[in-house]
């Protein structure tokens, strides 16, 4: 069947911002998508509220809108475009939601709008709990299974908090709790307690669109498996990977180490899952596209139940994608189009079709990245609703050194066993006990109990049902770890053995201390001939020739990297996602690529313009490790080894070719990341081009960047660094309290706070474990109540500057500028800050040394201007100032990295000829960056929220970008993509700790006057009241007997904002408020904390009741902001 | 992750794989192949359909869910060699009975571990299916080497009396019993037999040895023509049974040699595959209903057509033969290679696939409901051809 001929135009929906759950996997499969559609010469129009992501560069479809994700929105999008179709399955949960918002308010059928990839009717069976039930239950029948009733946990849907409770008198505990319509697992749970029913089951109600929560059966313990299946509309049906949780039934997928494929299923019973799996597609009725299917297999008997389906592309089927090199959404997206599996080529082999299922001759693994560092109080345990904020992947040819591979991708403290010390006290009988609760990093503690002694069948029953084959392969790594330490020398043959089972050399020199580190392990190795191969990921285990070079490391006998003349860029990524590193520094390496490929190489032997891009990363959900994005993909830890490693590959097998080989390595866009390795990698000879290793340390280094300062006369907040509590004290006293105290070389804010007297001090010294004279403290004096402003900058190598965007924080300094909103162009700055901050921002790019991007923070407060921080290197708001200014900043750093200057880029126009971000017209619209939290997530072990309040550290996993003509739209926009809409009317609740309260006066009055109701605390409403503004009264704290305190009105629905600024400061600012905070994120209502974020909230709350937003594409805003002045 | 005794492989061109001693340590040769199926093991060593052939699993992870009494294709192991990457040491499955490194060296399998089954698979691909040796006795290569080239060939090579029973026996319909098969055993798996059990067929399986007479004497409402090893240009036997079922206008089935020998009989040839197809993941299209379906495969030959290039695209067209229009029912997606026949004006149809799986995806399953119809259609409107 070719492709549809009615369908010109399609309306593609975005998932919107990174949050838990939904990660840049759906940028992935987006901009695959728009990529496809295109391709075929279809129109494509896009909505996205998310800047940070590819697809929504202008040049991925024919009009992109970044406006929220919303049926408001959508509408006026679809009202605008009149497009033939809507294509939601490749926007993951908030895309199909929205879908079915606009099919059920009749805006499809009023616009004349086809839905392609899904129908509602197959959205809702997969997704409707009940009917899901019936339907495995058919399909079942179906196959011809004995017992279909036994497909599904014995479960029942609940709408009120006494059916649950007469539900559980007939399961029994412990049950699982999980709410219909919620996205990666949202408010799901295992109750094992009549309390923890009464508060899963409670907050699920709350959690569900409709109200619902599934009652059901405990499978705990039983294995966990997942299929990635793709129909056409010729009905054929692949199975494109199988997945295996190492970690049993219990824990979400999301948070579970996973393998692929499946380990421990024979033919039968894998063949058993793929029939039921095939047949549920079938009776669920998905039309076309990807679906995804959990099964839980009883291990003790093989009952198979089926756990849920997605009817879209999800996270898995990114992961399946990169693990098979079967491209999901690709694929997914064509056959919405109206093509069928077998007209389709495999994309690898070419010569044969995608209708077929890949076979791996490798082994992969993914293991999830979590952040609870950043949310103190947050309960670890992990459990049915998914808390990692990103993932790594890895291959390997084996279980282990694909394990061990994922291990060291982390970025965590530990790097694999044994690269940390045990902790104190351990014994294998504390070990089992531990491995009882799942936890982030249960592999560990895996590896420590088998050391210990603790047995297979021990560890299996303390864990809660790890299969034994992964305790073995684990097993199998402990026992060689005592030959290791117990071998008299290192030889050939045991050195081999350990790393083909995956052992780092920094592992490696755990275990032998005499070997000089990681660097001593590395020579020995090179010197014994010990060097990693490179094998092909081609879908078909050897059987076919694959011409894509998607490569992963591995030691075993033969290379498969083919030699090119080529010179050649090595891209590093940035590995998981995680608060503080996401997918804006995937959107600048993915840029690198696209700007190299095409550029001017300098008269390569090879002839050919365009350098060869080699991409590194370990990262399954992005862009950047989409086999389609650079030349050569190699699928690698971003670990000192393993990139040297590539680098020895590439650079041999080119110059043997008789190219250049490896003529550089971009270190500056993927983050701390890559730029961690710089130093190490040059003086290895390695070409590191861009900004200079040591040009990264003059920026990093607290006394350099001081002189640096001090020699170009800018001002810097007083600081000084500390290595004890002493140095630190005597700093403060100094420069004076509040200080900003935090550990050098950190990204995201990690470990900052700020500190208003002596006994905090000196108790974060005392949580500062690492502190030492090579990672001192710094501590800086803090400006309170000044406006922070971002800048993002360009600077080449003859010191020309290209002010890329000055930003202006909403809220005033102290909260981190990824947690932070924005505007741009800044909406209150004078001419004459915009000037100085560009005398400055030239000063320290010129004076560090800076060749592509720089990134610098400043603070303005009484009207002078001081320096906080200055970062070579690509930051996270390059895309966001991108997209609002139309000029494509990670491009022409990379080209300046490879030697092109500023005036170059002018002319080629990359850049605008005349002109910078620093000076855009009068009438440019204006971008608000909103950033996304995920407090939601998270509860207290004893099931409270944790607090919302937002500080120096960072704490937001994505943002979103309102844009358009005023900043009242551009922040009701933002509001609305990051959290919900912005309320136009009902009640607000205003509470404003005493330094704010003259600043509240005028945002509360406009809104009373807007016909809000005000509700507020005694001391706010009393300075409210005089000036005029009506107001309710409510206790802060809950009194018996009453329930019109704050935090039963929030929790009751009652409010529709709420406005809360911490009273004090320090910790009493802390808990001051938490419980009105935490209160607004359980009930989903937005809340306010910062003064300026209420005056922003009052302009957008006007612009929403004026109800004149418009939608424009990023295509039409960039043509006027190109367009010579 | 200990070490094992060492072991060499030594293909026929000279290639030598070092690895570790698996199984039965000692020497073997055979034909090296391989297999691509991530599942399966234990029915893929089983099938006779292997016999002689040393196979090489391209997935890595080889033994995890052990052996168990139920997943055998036949009574015995039947390949000549085991090369795998990385050997499961320890078991894991509810069905389990025994670890599979165990039960090969009980049935004197030489198998080779740790070798890079990659690298091996890639060199089969680009040189074709060849003669190889592993030894876990002798460390010299050369010697090996030698021994390997006089080790006999594939091509040409009679194998099905190797492999057959030797006496028939009777595997009973599930519930009612509606037909009776008559099956010639040219190397049979167990799946075939209970796959027509489930449709109410009792299979007599018979030697493959046996005449028309023998065949017709178990009172047969059709003959299956099983799968097997060896060069089908060296059934005779089988192909001369065949047209004497054909004549008869007995309704056949057959599968994959089974397909060879029916297209041998139609008159058409069988030639050699480079590296066959040898997996549980190759697509297949019915010509009659336009789908694809995910089939097993296990084949190193194929029938070939009149004034048809091997890989080249075969023409939907009725070809012309002694037993009147014989069409190509199905065809594989990834090199055009003959995958199933259609007789128009005799009660016959074959594929060079497997329908009864074990290993592989249960799509082709509809088969055996054709043959059931087919034998039906025959039993109740006796004379009629088969359309």
């Amino acid at each position: 069947m070719p492709k549809r001929s009615d369908l010109k135009h399609i309306l593609v929906i975005g998932s919107g911002p990174i949050v838990i759950g939904q990660a840049c996997e759906f940028d992935y499969s987006g901009t695959q998508a728009c990529r496809v559609l295109r391709s075929e010469g279809i129109r494509v129009s896009l909505v996205n509220s998310n800047p940070a992501t590819i697809m929504t560069d202008p040049e991925f479809a024919d009009a992109t809108y970044v406006e929220p994700i919303t049926p408001e929105f959508v509408e006026l999008v679809i009202a605008k475009e009149r497009p033939d179709a809507v294509l939601p399955t490749l926007g993951g949960q908030t895309a199909l939601n929205t879908a079915v918002a606009l099919h059920e308010a009749g805006v499809l059928e009023k616009y004349g709008v086809e839905l392609i990839g899904a129908d509602i009717d197959a959205i809702r069976r997969g997704e409707d709990r009940q009917l899901f039930k019936d339907i495995v239950a058919k399909a079942g029948v179906r196959i011809g299974v004995e017992d279909p009733a036994g497909l599904v946990p014995r479960s029942r849907v609940c709408h009120s908090m006494d059916e649950v409770r007469e539900t559980v008198a007939e399961l029994g505990l412990p049950v699982v709790i999980r709410p219909s319509f919620t996205m990666g697992g949202l408010g799901s749970g295992m109750a094992h307690t009549d309390a923890d029913l009464e508060r899963i089951a409670g907050a699920g109600l709350a959690a569900s669109p409709v109200h619902e929560v599934l009652i059901e059966e405990s499978v705990l313990g039983w294995k966990e498996y997942e299929l990635e299946l793709m129909r056409d509309r010729h009905d054929n049906v692949v199975v494109v990977c199988s997945i295996e949780n190492v970690d049993p039934m219990g824990v979400h997928t999301g948070d579970s180490v996973t393998v692929a494929p499946a380990m421990t299923l024979t033919d039968r019973e894998y063949q058993r899952l793929r029939d039921l799996g095939i047949a549920v597609l079938r009776e669920v009725g998905v039309d076309t596209g990807g679906c995804n299917i959990q099964f839980a297999v009883n291990p003790a008997d093989g009952r198979i139940v089926v756990i849920e389906m997605n009817p879209r592309v999800s996270r898995s089927s990114a992961l399946a994608s990169k693990a098979t090199g079967f491209p999901i959404a690709k694929i997914a997206a064509k056959l919405a189009i109206g093509y069928t599996l077998d007209e389709i080529p495999n994309d690898i082999t070419l010569k044969t079709p995608a209708a077929f299922e890949p076979t791996l001759d490798y082994v992969v693994v993914k293991i999830p990245r979590f952040a609870f560092e950043k949310f103190p109080g947050a309960d670890p345990e992990l459990t049915t609703t998914m808390k990692s904020v990103g993932e790594a992947m890895s291959l390997g040819r084996n279980f282990t050194e694909a394990l061990n591979k994922a291990m060291r991708s982390m970025e965590t403290k530990a790097s694999g066993f044994w690269t940390v010390p045990d902790p104190s006290g351990a014994t294998r009988e504390n070990t089992l006990a531990a491995l009882r609760v799942p936890h982030d990093g249960r592999l560990y503690t895996v590896e420590r109990a088998l050391r210990l002694g603790a047995s297979i069948a021990e560890v299996t029953a303390a864990s809660g049902g790890i299969d034994p084959w992964f305790l073995d392969q684990i097993a199998g790594l402990v026992e060689l770890r005592a030959e290791i330490v117990a071998a008299p020398v290192l030889d050939a043959e045991l050195l081999h053995r350990a790393k083909r089972a995956g052992l780092s050399d920094r592992q490696l020199a755990a275990l032998r201390p005499e070997l000089a580190a990681e660097d001593g392990v590395r020579t020995l190795r090179h010197r014994l001939g010990i060097r990693p191969v490179y094998k092909t990921v081609d879908t078909c285990a050897a059987e076919f020739e694959a011409t894509t070079p998607y490569h992963y490391s591995s030691y075993d006998a033969e290379t498969e990297v083919v030699g090119s003349a080529r010179p050649k860029v090595l891209i590093l990524g940035s590995g998981p996602n995680r608060i503080g590193q996401g997918i804006e520094f995937d959107y600048s390496c993915v840029h690198a690529v696209m700007a190299l490929r095409s550029a001017p190489s300098g008269g390569s032997a090879a002839g050919g313009s365009g350098f060869e891009t080699v991409m590194v990363n370990c990262n399954p959900e992005t862009v950047s490790t989409d086999y389609d994005t650079a030349d050569r993909l190699y699928f690698e830890p971003l670990t000192f080894e393993d990139v040297i490693e590539v680098w020895h590959a590439e650079d041999s097998s080119g110059r043997a070719a008789g190219g250049p080989g490896v003529v550089g390595v971009i270190v500056q866009l993927g983050g701390q990341t890559p730029l961690g390795l710089a130093q190490r990698l040059k003086d290895a000879g390695v070409p590191v081009v861009g900004t200079s290793p040591e040009s990264i340390h003059l920026a990093e280094e607290r006394g350099a960047f001081g002189s640096l300062l001090a020699r170009a006369g800018l001002r810097a907040p007083a600081h000084g660094t500390a290595t004890s509590y002493e140095e630190a004290k005597e700093i403060a006293d100094e420069i004076g309290y509040p200080v900003l105290v935090r550990p050098s070389y950190v990204l995201g804010g990690r470990g900052m706070e700020i500190i208003y007297d002596d006994v905090t001090l000196r108790d974060y010294i005392g949580r500062a474990t690492e502190i030492s004279p090579d990672h001192p403290v710094l501590v800086d004096r803090f400006l309170d109540d000044a406006i922070e402003i971002d800048v993002d900058a360009l600077c080449d190598a003859d010191g020309e500057v290209y002010l890329g965007g000055v930003m202006e924080h909403i809220e005033e300094a102290g909260i981190h500028s990824g947690d932070s909103s924005c505007a741009l162009p800044p909406i209150t700055l004078a001419g004459s800050h915009v000037a100085q901050v560009r005398r400055y921002t030239e000063a320290i790019a010129r004076g560090i040394g800076v060749r592509g991007l720089l990134n610098v923070q400043y603070a303005l407060k009484d009207d002078a201007l001081y320096v906080l921080e200055a970062n070579p290197r690509a930051s996270r708001t390059v895309p966001f100032v991108s997209k609002a200014t139309a000029v494509p900043l990670a491009k022409a750093a990379a080209r300046i990295a490879l030697g092109a200057t500023i005036a170059e880029l002018r002319a080629e126009g990359m850049l605008p000829a005349t002109g910078d971000g620093g000076t855009l017209p009068p009438d440019a619209p204006i971008a608000v960056k909103e950033a996304v939290l995920p407090f939601k997530r998270f509860r207290t072990p004893a099931g409270k929220g944790v607090d919302s309040l937002l500080g120096p550290e960072m704490k937001s996993t994505g943002e979103v970008m309102g844009i358009d003509t005023s900043f009242g739209h551009a922040f009701a926009k933002s509001q609305s993509a990051a959290y919900g809409s912005l309320p136009t009317q009902g009640k607000i609740f205003v509470s404003v700790a005493n330094r704010d309260k003259r600043g509240m006066i005028f945002p509360v009055k406009r809104l009373a006057d807007l016909g809000f109701e005000i509700v507020a605390t005694a001391g706010t409403a009393e300075v409210l009241r005089r000036h005029g503004i009506a107001c309710e009264l409510a206790p802060k704290h809950y009194e018996a007997g009453s329930d019109d305190d704050a935090v039963s009105l929030i929790l009751g629905g009652r409010v529709a904002l709420v406005i809360n600024t911490p009273q004090g400061s320090g910790a009493s600012a802390r808990s001051d408020g938490y419980e009105i905070r935490s209160a607004a994120v359980t009930a989903d209502i937005p809340c306010i904390t910062t003064v300026p974020g209420a005056a922003a909230a009052v302009m957008g709350i006007e612009a929403r009741i004026r109800g004149d937003m418009q939608v424009r594409p990023l295509q039409a805003l960039h043509a006027t902001l190109r367009t010579p002045q | 992750m200990a070490r094992r005794a060492g072991a060499i492989l030594v293909l026929e061109d000279g290639r030598t794989f070092h690895g570790e001693a698996y199984g039965s340590v000692g020497e073997t040769f055979g034909e090296a192949v391989f297999n691509t199926g991530m599942t399966g093991y234990q029915e893929t060593l089983t099938d006779p359909s292997y016999h002689r052939q040393v196979v090489v699993q391209t997935a890595p992870h080889i033994g995890n869910t052990g052996v168990n009494a139920e997943d055998d294709e036949s009574r015995r192991i039947w390949v000549a060699g085991y090369v795998v990457r990385d050997p499961a040491r320890v078991s894991s499955n509810w069905r389990a009975t025994g670890g599979l490194e165990d039960r090969l060296a009980t049935e004197g399998v030489v198998g080779i571990s740790g070798v890079d089954t990659r690298a091996l698979t890639r060199h089969l691909r680009e040189r074709g299916a060849m003669r190889v040796g592993i030894s876990s006795i002798d460390d010299d290569p050369r010697a090996l080497l030698a021994r390997v080239r006089q080790s006999p060939q594939m091509l040409g090579a009679d194998l099905s009396a190797e492999v057959t029973t030797t006496a028939p026996y009777v595997v009973a319909a599930e519930g009612e019993h509606r037909f009776t098969v008559a099956a010639l055993d040219l190397g049979i798996k167990r799946n075939v037999p209970r796959r027509l059990a489930a449709r109410g067929v009792t299979t007599h399986v018979l030697p493959a040895h046996s005449t028309i007479e023998d065949l017709l004497a178990t009172g047969a409402d059709a003959v299956f023509f099983s799968p097997g090893p060896g060069d089908p240009a060296t059934a005779d036997g089988p192909v001369k049974l065949a047209r004497d079922v054909l004549r008869r206008q007995v309704p056949l089935f057959g599968i994959c040699f089974g397909s060879q020998i029916l297209g041998r009989a139609l008159g058409f040839g069988t030639y050699k595959l480079g590296y066959g197809h040898r997996g549980i993941n190759q697509p297949v299209l019915d010509r009659v209903t336009g789908k694809v379906e995910v089939t097993s495969h296990n084949h190193g030959f194929a029938v070939q057509l009149p004034g048809v290039q091997p890989g080249a695209v075969v023409p939907d067209q009725v070809i012309d033969t002694e037993f009147g229009g014989v069409q190509v029912s199905h065809l594989c997606l990834n090199d055009n290679v003959v995958e199933g026949l259609r007789a128009r004006d005799v009660p016959a149809f074959t594929v060079q696939y497997h329908p009864e799986a074990a290993a592989g995806p249960h799509d082709a399953d509809y088969l055996f409901d054709r043959f059931a119809e087919l034998i039906e259609g025959r039993t109740h409107s006796e004379g009629r051809t088969n359309a």
